[in-house]
C-alpha cells in the first residue's frame, strides 16, 4: 500500500525508472482517486514504460491492450467461442439435451476473455495494471465504449449480465497525439504530459537503463541527443533512441564518442533520410559540444 | 528529493477557505478556455485531501493533473496558478476578471497580469460584443450568379456578406476513405461471427450467411492558408471559407505569414464574427512577409504526424510570392506530399487573365502538387468543392 508521493518516487527509482516529482504525484493521485491516468508525450519518452514499471511497483499483473484502427469489442473485451459452441450444440441429440446445451453454451466456459474483461473480472490478489496503449490509434467508436467502461468499471454481456470489477484496476492510457482524443474521455482521467528530460536526468536514465555504457559514454550520448533535439528535424529522437544509441556504442566497445563512431551509428537515433542528411554535416560540431558537456 | 516549500512570502493555503478559492481558480481556468467543470473541481478537492498542502510543487502538480487535459493548456494553467496562488494581496477582492461581469477575488494588478498572460489587452476585452445586423439581401438567382463570378479582390463589404451566406449554404462534402472498421452489409466478406451466432439460435445449422464491409468515413481536410501582405485582399474571404467548411467537416486549419499558427480551435466558434475575431486576436502576423518553405517545414515537423492520419487532403492557399529559398520550399513540399493523400494548391491569382505561375515559389511548387486551382471567386471555391467530393478512395496519382 502506497501512502505518500515520496514512496511512489522511491519505488519507481528502485525499478530503475527515473521520472520526476510531478509524474510521481499524478501516479499517486490516480491510485488514491482510483482514476485512470492519461499520459501524453512525444514518442519514446517512457509512457508505456511507466505503466510496466507500475505493475512491478504494485506487484500486480500487467494487462496490455494495444490499440489500432478498427479495434472493436470482440478484440478488446470478449467474444463467444463460436466454433466450440457450434460443436457442443451439434454433439447433443434432439429434445431435452439440446435445450440444456443451448443454455450451457452461453456460460463463461465458452467465453473468450480479452484484455478489458480480464482487467475487470479476475481473481488476482492485487488489482492488475491495465495499459491501454496508443489510444490515438483507435477510433471514436472505441473511445465512446471506453468512456463507459472507465466510469463504472463494468461491462455488460447480454447473455450473462453485468460484470462489475471487484477491485478497480490501475489504468494507464497512453497517447502519442497523432490525433486529439475526445475531451469526454480525458475528463474521466488524470492527465500527465511527459516532456523530454534535461541533460542530467537523461544521463541518469541512461545509467539506470543501459548500465553497460561507461559513465563518460552515457553522458556524451545524452548530451549528443540533447543537441539533436535543438535541431530542426522531422523526427526528434526520444529517450528510447538515446538508450538504443548508448547500447549500440557500448556493444562496439566504445567508452567515449568520436566523429567516426557517431556518423556510423546515427541510425540508432535518426529515422528519416532527410534528418540523417541534415545532421551529417554537423557531426563534428555536435560531437565536440557533447564531449565538453 | 525536491521538496520546495512555498516561498516565505507565500502562505500555505488554509484548508478552511481552500474550497471557495479552488472554485474561483476553476472559474479563472474556465474563462481562459480550459475545461474546469464540476467533475474536475470535485476531483481537485478529493486530490488535495491526499497531498501535503505545504509542498507547493505537489499542490501545483496535483491541480495540474486534474485540470489540464491537453498539452496546449499547460502554459495557461501555469500562468493561472502563478497569478492566482501568488502571495496574498492587501487590495484583494475588488477586482474583476477581464471580459466577465462576474467578480473574482483578483486584484486589479492580478487581473492585468492575467490578461497579459492570455495575450489580450484590456480595451479589447472590455469592449462589448457588437451586435451586427445585416439586412438579409433579397438578391435573386442571377444576382447570385454574378456574385459567384466576381473576383474577391473587387468586392464591397456588403458583397462579402452575401458571399458568406452563399458559402454557408454550400453543402461541402469531402470524399470518403475506407476505414478498418467493418459494418454489417448485404454483400461483401462473410461475417463469421454473426453467421455462427445465428446458427446457434437455429440449433447449430448454418441457415444463413451474413456479410460485412469496411465502413467509410470522410477524409480529414487540412487547410494551410497564406495570410501575408500580398494575400491580404483575400484573407478575410478565405477565413469565411475555412469557417464554412469547419462547421461541416473534420477540418484542421493553419495560417502563416512569417510563422505558422494553428487556428482549428478558433474556428470552432459557431458564430462567424466571433470566430473571425478570435482568429485575428490569436494570429499575430497577419499581413507580414511570406516564407512558405519555413511555414511548411514547421507544419511537417510539428503537426504532420498529428493531423495527417487517416488519409488527409491537404489544401495550401497561397499566391506563391515567397521570399525564402525555392529549394527549401521544394524539399518541404515533397515531404508533405508523401504524407498527404492529396495535395491541392489554391492560388487566387490563377483566376486573373493571363496569369502564369512564374513566381519562383510557384514554379518550384507546381511539380509537387496534385492539383493547382484558382480561388478568386465563389465559383472557383465551388469547383474545389466538387473536386473534394470526387476524390476516389484510392490514390489516383500518376
Amino acid at each position: 500500500m502506497i501512502r505518500t508521493i515520496d514512496e511512489v518516487e522511491q519505488r519507481l527509482r528502485e525499478q530503475r525508472y527515473i521520472g520526476d516529482r510531478a509524474l510521481a504525484t499524478s501516479i499517486f493521485l490516480a491510485l488514491k482517486l482510483q482514476k485512470p491516468l492519461f499520459i501524453e508525450g512525444e514518442a519514446g519518452v517512457g509512457k508505456t514504460e511507466a505503466a510496466k514499471v507500475m505493475a512491478d511497483v504494485l506487484g500486480a499483473r500487467l494487462i496490455r491492450l494495444q490499440c489500432y484502427e478498427g479495434i472493436d469489442l470482440a478484440h478488446a473485451v470478449y467474444e463467444w467461442n463460436y466454433p466450440r459452441q457450434l460443436l457442443h450444440i451439434r454433439l447433443m441429440g434432439e429434445g431435452e439435451d439440446r435445450r440444456t446445451a443451448e443454455r450451457e453454451i452461453f456460460s463463461s466456459e465458452f467465453l473468450l476473455r480479452r484484455p478489458l474483461l480480464d482487467a475487470i473480472d479476475n481473481d488476482d490478489a492485487i488489482a492488475p495494471v491495465l495499459l491501454i496503449d496508443e489510444i490515438d490509434r483507435s477510433d471514436e467508436e472505441f473511445e465512446a465504449f471506453l468512456l463507459e467502461l472507465l466510469s463504472d468499471f463494468q461491462v455488460s454481456i447480454p447473455e450473462i449480465g453485468t460484470i462489475k470489477a471487484k477491485q478497480v484496476p490501475f489504468v494507464v492510457i497512453t497517447s502519442n497525439r497523432t490525433r486529439e482524443v475526445h475531451d469526454a474521455l480525458k475528463r474521466r482521467c488524470l492527465y500527465h504530459w511527459i516532456d523530454y528530460p534535461d541533460l542530467d536526468k537523461e544521463v541518469e536514465i541512461v545509467r539506470a537503463r543501459a548500465p553497460e555504457a561507461a559513465d563518460g559514454l552515457a553522458r556524451e550520448v545524452a548530451a549528443l541527443v540533447q543537441g539533436l533535439r535543438g535541431m530542426e528535424l522531422y523526427k526528434v529522437p526520444g529517450v528510447a533512441e538515446t538508450l538504443d544509441w548508448a547500447r549500440s556504442l557500448a556493444a562496439l566497445g566504445a567508452t567515449r564518442i568520436d566523429t567516426g563512431l557517431v556518423a556510423a551509428t546515427m541510425g540508432a537515433a535518426l529515422k528519416y533520410q532527410e534528418d540523417l542528411e541534415r545532421v551529417r554535416g554537423e557531426v563534428p560540431a555536435l560531437v565536440e559540444k557533447a564531449r565538453g558537456a | 528529493m525536491r521538496s520546495r516549500r512555498w516561498s516565505r512570502k507565500q502562505e500555505v493555503p488554509d484548508p478552511v477557505d481552500l474550497l471557495p478559492r479552488l472554485g474561483a481558480f476553476a472559474r479563472l481556468l474556465h474563462d481562459a478556455g480550459v475545461e474546469a467543470g464540476p467533475r474536475r473541481l470535485t476531483d481537485a478537492t478529493r486530490a488535495l485531501g491526499y497531498i501535503d498542502l505545504a509542498q507547493q510543487n505537489d499542490f501545483r502538480s496535483a491541480l495540474r493533473s486534474v485540470f489540464v487535459g491537453r498539452k496546449e493548456d499547460i502554459p495557461i494553467f501555469e500562468a493561472a496558478f502563478d497569478i492566482f496562488w501568488a502571495p496574498p494581496d492587501p487590495r484583494v477582492t475588488a477586482g474583476m476578471i477581464p471580459g466577465r461581469s462576474r467578480s473574482l477575488p483578483l486584484s486589479p494588478e492580478r487581473a492585468k497580469a492575467w490578461a497579459a498572460a492570455l495575450g489580450m489587452n484590456r480595451s479589447a476585452m472590455d469592449r462589448e460584443q457588437e451586435t451586427r445586423d445585416y439586412a438579409a439581401s433579397s438578391s435573386g438567382y442571377s444576382a447570385d450568379e454574378l456574385l459567384r463570378q466576381k473576383d474577391f479582390d473587387e468586392m464591397t463589404w456588403q458583397e462579402t456578406e452575401q458571399v458568406r451566406r452563399l458559402l454557408a449554404e454550400t453543402p461541402w462534402r469531402v470524399a470518403e476513405r475506407r476505414t478498418r472498421r467493418l459494418r454489417p452489409a448485404r454483400s461483401g466478406r462473410i461475417d463469421l461471427r454473426r453467421s455462427a451466432r445465428h446458427a446457434i439460435r437455429s440449433s447449430g445449422e448454418l441457415m444463413r450467411l451474413f456479410h460485412r464491409r469496411p465502413r467509410v468515413r470522410r477524409r480529414p481536410v487540412v487547410l494551410i492558408c497564406d495570410v501575408s501582405g500580398s494575400m491580404e485582399r483575400y484573407s478575410r474571404l478565405l477565413m469565411i471559407f475555412a469557417h464554412a467548411i469547419a462547421r461541416r467537416e473534420d477540418l484542421e486549419a493553419f495560417v502563416f505569414s512569417t510563422r505558422l499558427t494553428r487556428i482549428t480551435r478558433l474556428l470552432r466558434q459557431r458564430d462567424l464574427d466571433l470566430a473571425l475575431d478570435r482568429v485575428s486576436k490569436g494570429v499575430h502576423d497577419f499581413s507580414g512577409g511570406t516564407r512558405i518553405g519555413d511555414a511548411l517545414g514547421e507544419f511537417n515537423r510539428r503537426w504532420a504526424r498529428r493531423v495527417l492520419g487517416h488519409g488527409a487532403i491537404v489544401i495550401i492557399v497561397s499566391d506563391g510570392w515567397d521570399r525564402g529559398d525555392p529549394e527549401h520550399l521544394t524539399a518541404e513540399l515533397k515531404h508533405l506530399r508523401r504524407s498527404a493523400h492529396r495535395l491541392i494548391w489554391l492560388n487566387p491569382l490563377l483566376g486573373s487573365e493571363g496569369y502564369q505561375p512564374l513566381t519562383r515559389g510557384m514554379a518550384a511548387a507546381l511539380p509537387h502538387c496534385d492539383d493547382f486551382l484558382a480561388a478568386h471567386n465563389v465559383q472557383a471555391l465551388e469547383d474545389l468543392g466538387r473536386l473534394l467530393a470526387s476524390l476516389d478512395s484510392r490514390r489516383t496519382r500518376p
